[in-house]
């Protein structure tokens, strides 16, 4: 986990160079950066947050290495619930950080996902 | 939601799954006005398309190319950062570790995932694995193998732990056979894997 620029801000990296030439190496070495939609948003919400100074990176941090640890530690007395998914430990971090600044009730966002799940399968906005 | 968010509902999830957690939290986090969904996708877009290891290797280019910026990297990394214009907000301390005959580093963060963002885009899913994080600090040579990555007995191997204070970019041996190549050329040659330090750089002779 490390800082990066805050969404607001202006593109953060000079790479013009590179763009479009024969010789642009490789972007991501074939491995995509986000594996489902939902890894993504949990990423962008975070940084999102970060940005607006709700929280910082380095408090975000230490949600994330307790999220982990919190896994290990299951994973290693074999009562993981879940096999390893780093995004998952990544969404955990963020309920916590949201929590502790008092963004949003636990009980808020649980009211609602219980909601979510009610909705029929097939259900599109 | 839209769809282009990733909220189709096409299957169904239970409320702990993460696809309605994740949409929960987001959506009262955008009622209350204190997220916004635009510069959350221009955040995801950022990650996915304009950053990644692609500006890490033109600093390793750049340094095979010319001996006064290869030492003001290993000296002062982010005086070079910063007269590169490589940005970010919160951009914090970076240091650039040497590969050279005899001394081969490698890069870990055995707490968490911390990476040089804005040098090499998000880590790879093994950067992050509870596995990579704990072997290789206890037996690096038997991860690299591993990793398809032998080393000389004889070489020393550092490992370097990243943290908040402190993240760390390898600078890789520049190939033999690519005298004279302008940075554009070398840059095509710095992976990733070589940047964290689990590599070489790719064979000229390959290219």
């Amino acid at each position: 986990m490390r800082p990066i620029p805050a969404a607001t801000e202006a593109p953060p990296v000079s790479i013009d160079l590179l763009e479009g030439t024969p010789a642009a190496p490789p972007r991501d070495n074939g491995e995509l950066v986000f594996s489902e939609p939902w890894q993504a948003r949990a990423f962008g919400l975070a940084a999102d947050l970060v940005g607006s100074g709700h929280f910082t990176w380095d408090e975000f941090r230490e949600h994330l290495i307790e999220a982990i640890s919190g896994w290990e530690t299951t994973s290693a007395s074999g009562d993981a619930a879940e096999p390893w998914e780093y995004y998952r430990c990544w969404l955990t971090a963020l309920e916590h950080a949201v929590g502790e600044r008092g963004l949003l009730s636990g009980d808020a966002v649980a009211d609602r996902a219980a909601m979510y799940a009610s909705r029929p399968a097939g259900h599109d906005h | 939601m839209h769809d282009e968010h990733g909220h189709g509902h096409h299957e169904h999830h239970d409320a702990s799954s993460p696809e309605v957690r994740v949409e929960a939290l987001e959506d009262l986090l955008v009622e209350r006005g204190l997220a916004d969904p635009e510069r959350i996708d221009a955040t995801i877009r950022r990650f996915e398309h304009d950053i990644g290891p692609m500006i890490g290797a033109r600093l390793v280019a750049e340094a095979w190319a010319d001996a006064g910026l290869r030492q003001r990297l290993l000296t002062d990394a982010d005086a070079v950062v910063a007269d590169m214009d490589i940005r970010g907000a919160e951009i914090e301390h970076i240091e650039v570790k040497a590969n050279e005959p005899g001394v081969h580093n490698v890069v870990v963060c055995t707490l968490c995932s911390c990476y040089p963002w804005a040098l090499l885009g998000l880590p790879p899913n093994w950067y992050k694995s509870p596995e990579y994080r704990a072997r290789v600090v206890r037996e690096p040579r038997a991860v690299l193998a591993e990793m398809g990555f032998e080393l000389d007995p004889s070489t020393e191997v550092r490992i370097w732990d990243s943290s908040s204070e402190t993240r760390f970019l390898v600078l890789p041996e520049r190939p033999a056979g690519t005298e004279g190549w302008p940075a554009e050329r070398l840059a095509e040659l710095v992976t990733r894997d070589s940047m964290i330090g689990v590599a070489h750089a790719a064979d000229p002779g390959g290219h």
